[in-house]
């Protein structure tokens, strides 16, 4: 059932000093709004149950990308269509920038942001598992300062992050010149547009001299978050790709996540399409 | 009854006209066009930015107006279906779609057209998977996608200069 929409309050802050200072004064009472992608459609099936909102989507602070020599800054408000049509991003980071173009339609990638779908922390969200194969770090602001922290293991469980209730993401950074010589997204879902995923693989590797030097895997929808597979990368380093090994990751794989039968899919097909992917990915390696 | 957040005032333009509304700040942009401006062409269909129906443009951007709160459409520049046409002539998209039966039900078509405008906008020469792509968030229940497909191809083509 819709939700009463007069019973939620809304306000739109001065500018980013002003919202932390309004968050400061009464921690949890207010919540920062970006987009709205996310909390329009729990406000609509009656499921939102906060009722207090800063609409952030209008600070200047949270807007852009900006790029140095050793990382990418992406301000939390970037949106998917912003991150999608970013020359430097689409080269240098393409999981990302594929994770980007398949969320959603067009209406959805003008609306939704980067720090939007990291707050949510949905484990069936697209980004996440790319910036964690990139070890993306995020900053969290306050009224009292602000702190660099990695994504990886920035959640405490389902849905839930290891953030203070007066901070906010305002930017999160990737390193550059990692030096993958591959990249490898894909996403499982019932369709191809507009379906949220069954299972979401991100990879990158670098293979010298016929070996992989270097491994991250990342996975979504097949925990209660979105996790890095990091014993079975370490199964992967220092072996050829395509050897003996992948039946023995895939195993690792298996024992890593914890997939569930839901609405979207089983436990059962998502493990399987989880070890297949992980196979493309090994056999992407060698050729 | 829970307490009620005040209303507010939120000025916009639509379709080149200025406008005010008294809304709560969380009302729906979909709702304060169809209910307060009288801007019916906009529909609602999944309400939750699944099916594209109600597409509207907004500061040039294509959105879903059922997840706009009202709040943030104020100062915005907004396009709905009611001003694509001008006072004598359809657009090339709308034409397009009558000359190739885009329109069944009619329920998806004005969002159909808003996405088919704002690609156009934004590339005046879409190959065919982009149009396919910025088709792929408007879902049409009636399941022509081929007819609407090939009128935002054809309405590309008479938008091309002719040699």
């Amino acid at each position: 059932m819709r939700s009463y929409v007069p019973a939620y309050e809304m306000q739109e802050p001065r500018n980013l000093a002003d919202a932390l200072e309004r968050m400061a004064r009464e921690p949890g009472e207010w919540r920062p709004f970006a987009g709205g992608t996310d909390l329009m459609v729990l406000l609509e099936s009656g499921k939102l149950s906060h009722r207090k909102f800063l609409s952030i989507w209008k600070l200047p602070e949270l807007h852009g990308i900006t790029v140095t020599p050793t990382h990418v800054t992406l301000n939390s408000l970037s949106t998917y269509s912003e991150i999608r049509r970013h020359e430097l991003l689409a080269r240098e980071y393409p999981m990302l920038c594929r994770a980007a173009a398949e969320t959603g339609g067009i209406a959805t990638q003008n609306r939704g942001t980067i720090g939007g779908n990291i707050a949510n922390a949905s484990p069936a969200a697209d980004s996440p598992p790319a910036l964690l194969v990139y070890d993306a770090e995020l900053e969290l602001v306050s009224a009292s300062g602000s702190r660099w922290v990695p994504y990886h293991g920035f959640w405490k469980g389902y849905k839930q992050i290891a953030m203070r209730k007066d901070e906010l993401i305002r930017a999160i950074r990737v390193p550059r010149n990692v030096g993958f010589s591959k990249q490898f997204y894909r996403k499982v879902g019932t369709r191809r547009a507009q379906a949220i995923s069954k299972v979401c693989f991100a990879g990158a590797a670098r293979v010298d001299a016929g070996l992989i030097v270097d491994v991250r895997i990342a996975l979504g929808s097949v925990a209660p978050t979105v996790l890095r597979a990091t014993e079975t990368e370490k199964m992967l380093r220092g072996e050829k790709p395509g050897s003996a090994v992948l039946a023995a990751a895939q195993e690792s794989l298996a024992r890593e996540i914890a997939p569930i039968d839901d609405i979207r899919s089983t436990a059962r097909y998502r493990l399987r399409v989880a070890q297949n992917l992980l196979a493309e990915f090994c056999e992407s390696l060698a050729s | 009854m829970p307490e009620a957040a005040r209303k507010i005032r939120v000025q916009c333009e639509i379709n080149g006209r200025a406008m005010s509304f008294d809304v709560h700040p969380m009302a729906r942009l979909l709702d304060v066009l169809r209910e307060q401006a009288g801007l019916t062409g906009t529909k609602e269909g999944c309400g939750e930015g699944e099916c594209g129906a109600c597409s509207i443009e907004m500061d040039g951007a294509l959105v879903n107006s059922c997840l706009i709160p009202a709040l943030q459409a104020d100062g915005a520049k907004i396009s709905t279906i009611e001003g694509v046409a001008s006072a004598e002539d359809l657009s090339a998209v709308q034409q397009a779609f009558l000359a190739h039966g885009g329109a069944q039900c009619g329920i998806c078509t004005p969002g159909m057209i808003l996405a088919a405008r704002n690609l156009l906008s934004r590339n005046t020469q879409p190959t065919e998977s982009e149009i396919r792509e910025a088709l792929a968030g408007n879902l049409c229940r009636c399941t022509g996608y081929t007819k609407i497909f090939e009128s935002v191809l054809e309405a590309c083509r008479a938008q091309r200069p002719r040699p």
